[in-house]
């Protein structure tokens, strides 16, 4: 995925994709960056006495331990998440192609469909559903298994629960491109040197998949990291998660400059394990290539 | 006994038939492919030659008919669980893993012990010419490598039956004629049974043991090479192999019981037509090759059929001259003539009279009637 030297051109339609990507990108980035070098004003602006006071405030004792704890249960639900939807939407994405035959557009239509709802207003139907006097428990009364059979909300189960719902489609699209690439053909050529459908998965169809896996991986684990809406609805806030700890200085403690100094921690930690993913993908196609 | 298992059937083909949405594919087939033999079957671009292969190496299921590998039934077994592989039209190599790992895949498959794995794969890159290149990468190879080693990947399991669907197709002339020989050469030598798809009747005719010819479905003849270029069942099994001239004609018998086919605007020829239609009023056809008539400049005594022609073009191509004469009923008919005396000049010039004769038993008649 190198860029060639003439996508830097200076035609028309370059420059107009330099002053987007300058005025959407770089400058929110840039602004962030400096806000974070500045003092809080006293009703929640910035003011100008430069400062390192942001960066240093995260490494003293409770402060450091709540970042600490709050990145790392935020890492883990990201990388559950995207666990989750792999498993989930590999199998999807492998029915679509393979097996649903004409009824493929419409069920990849079925999946689309819930993204035509407010982002929230799906959140908060889950926790219509779950909650102890909601739907499922009473679908479950019914079935005869007593009343408030289940205590989901809340829990970090609800919470992982409420990721999966919003992530799998993404997952389930970049692996339904990937799987759809797939030669069938290939499939066939391992069939018929005594491959039987584990080994054609494992040996075949997966290894072309990566692709696939790599973007809907960062798809849903990026975004997954930041979150705080899901945490915060599904999971009542009991649990603080570096997303809940952001949106916490911008819109309660109206700290903004603490609040850009965790976010470019943040971003330089996502920019790391991009490099690394980069890497390590990287290594594997020079593995197909070589 | 090697003798009797020489003539023991590796596989038999039962009236398969295959249906593609009510299209059929592939109807009610009947082929038996002996022990070490190399059998072409040859056919036109969608006659359904790809759909038996894959009929017989299990990708697809039959609607009807039954298929025996070494007497055993294998109609439903799955195509991972036979003895059977199959080189791929377009190879299907996978891009993901290199040479070595592609030709090995089979034999890892079967959990052969690695040592093993790696002798036998490395025996087989030097059949396939390219030895100790097994870290290469698939796409790095040109074309008759790919081939190659897509052949090798089939050989290396030592199949019963190996399967290759237009292996050739997709190479240019001077290299698929190189590879042809290359690939009988192998066959001979490893000793497996081919079942060679080709639309090539050269291909088929210089390769093969025996040749199937395929149209619409359907087998219409199986055969040696000469067998069916000498003595073609059908009208298609004769056009398709080879080139033919055709004059339409009606049947009459002579006094003597001999056929004849009355040609309208040319006369009689003597045929000698298939016992069942041997009599009078049949429709058909002659055909004949073009290197079956010898050209005349007088008209000949002693040959049975002659007819009268004028050149309308030559062509001089060495071992022999190719003739295009013009006859009276407006036709025309090829003629080859092997250039036997060495003359420095033309014997016929275009415009001139010639006569073409040929003997009866050397022509083909096809009654219309068969056709249907
Ligand atoms: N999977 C399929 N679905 C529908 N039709 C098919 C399929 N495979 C082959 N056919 C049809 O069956 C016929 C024979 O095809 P094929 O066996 O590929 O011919 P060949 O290899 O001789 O060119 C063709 O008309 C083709 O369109
Ligand atoms: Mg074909």
């Amino acid at each position: 995925m190198s860029i060639q030297p003439k996508t830097f051109r200076t035609t028309p339609f370059s420059i107009a994709a330099w002053i987007w990507a300058a005025s959407l990108v770089v400058a929110p980035l840039l602004y962030i960056v400096s806000i974070s070098f500045l003092s809080r004003g006293p009703y929640g602006g910035v003011q100008s006495p430069l400062t390192l006071t942001n960066y240093t405030r995260m490494t003293d004792g409770s402060m450091a331990l709540t970042l600490l704890l709050s990145l790392g249960r935020s890492v883990a639900l990201a990388g559950f998440s995207t666990v989750l939807c792999i498993f989930v939407g590999f199998p999807l994405a492998l029915f679509l192609v393979f097996r649903a035959g004409r009824w493929r557009n419409a069920l990849f239509f079925l999946l689309i469909i819930p993204f035509w709802t407010n982002f929230l207003i799906r959140t908060y139907a889950w926790m219509v559903i779950l909650s102890d006097n909601g739907w499922l428990n009473h679908v479950l009364e019914i079935l005869g298994l007593g009343p408030q059979y289940l205590h989901w909300l809340f829990t970090p189960q609800a919470v992982l629960l409420g990721m999966f719902y919003n992530y799998l489609p993404y997952m389930a699209m970049s692996l339904y491109v990937s799987v759809e690439k797939l030669d069938t053909k290939l499939l066939e050529a391992a069939a018929d040197l005594g491959a039987g459908p584990v080994r054609r998965f494992f040996q075949v169809t997966l290894p072309l998949s990566v692709p696939g896996l790599v973007a809907g991986s960062i798809m849903v684990f990026i975004p997954s990291l930041g979150e705080f809406v899901i945490p915060d609805i599904l999971g009542g806030g009991t649990n603080l998660f570096v997303g809940n700890l952001l949106a916490q200085q911008f819109l309660t403690v109206r700290h903004w400059p603490f609040g850009s100094a965790l976010s470019v921690i943040l971003i330089i930690l996502i920019g790391a394990c991009l490099v690394a993913l980069e890497k390590v993908t990287k290594g594997h196609s020079e593995d197909l290539i070589a | 006994m090697p003798n009797s298992a020489k003539k023991a059937a590796v596989l038999e083909v039962i009236g398969v038939t295959k249906q593609f949405r009510g299209k059929i594919a592939v109807d009610c087939v009947d082929l038996q492919v002996a022990n070490g033999e190399f059998l072409s079957i040859l056919g036109p671009s969608g006659c359904g030659k790809t759909t038996l292969l894959r009929l017989i190496g299990g990708l697809e299921k039959p609607d009807r008919g039954r298929l025996v590998l070494n007497g055993q039934d294998i109609t439903n077994l799955s195509a991972h669980k036979r003895n059977v592989h199959t080189v791929f039209q377009r190879y299907a190599l996978f891009p993901h893993m290199n040479v070595f790992d592609n030709v090995a895949f089979g034999l890892r498959c079967k959990k052969i012990h690695e040592n093993e794995t790696r002798s036998r794969v490395e025996e087989m890159l030097e059949l396939a010419n390219l030895k100790g290149q097994g870290h290469r990468a698939i796409h790095t190879l040109s074309g008759g490598e790919q081939q190659r080693i897509a052949l090798v990947r089939a050989l290396v399991n030592l199949p019963k039956l190996l399967l290759l669907d237009e292996p050739l197709g997709a190479l240019d002339l001077k290299l698929r004629l190189q590879l042809q020989q290359e690939l009988v050469a192998i066959q001979k030598r490893v000793k497996t049974t081919f079942v060679f798809v080709t639309h090539d009747q050269q291909e088929a005719l210089n390769m093969s043991d025996r040749v199937a010819v395929m149209n619409q479905a359907k087998v219409e003849q199986i055969g040696t090479p000469n067998e069916i270029y000498e003595f073609p069942k059908t009208l298609f099994a004769a056009s398709f192999v080879g080139g033919i001239n055709r004059l339409d004609g009606v049947l009459r018998i002579d006094e003597g019981g001999r056929c004849i086919c009355e040609v309208e605007g040319l006369g009689g020829f003597f045929v000698e037509p298939p016992t069942e239609y041997r009599q009078a009023g049949v429709k058909g056809l002659i055909c004949l090759r073009p290197e079956k008539v010898t050209l005349f400049s007088r008209r000949p005594s002693t040959i049975e059929n002659v007819v009268e022609g004028t050149i309308r073009s030559q062509s001089y191509l060495g071992t022999h001259t190719q003739f295009e004469v013009l006859i009276k009923n407006g036709g025309v008919i090829s003629v080859f003539q092997q250039n036997t005396q060495k003359l420095a000049k033309k014997v016929f010039q275009v415009n001139d009279k010639v006569f073409m004769g040929w003997q009866a038993s050397l022509s083909h008649f096809f009654s219309y009637q068969a056709l249907k």
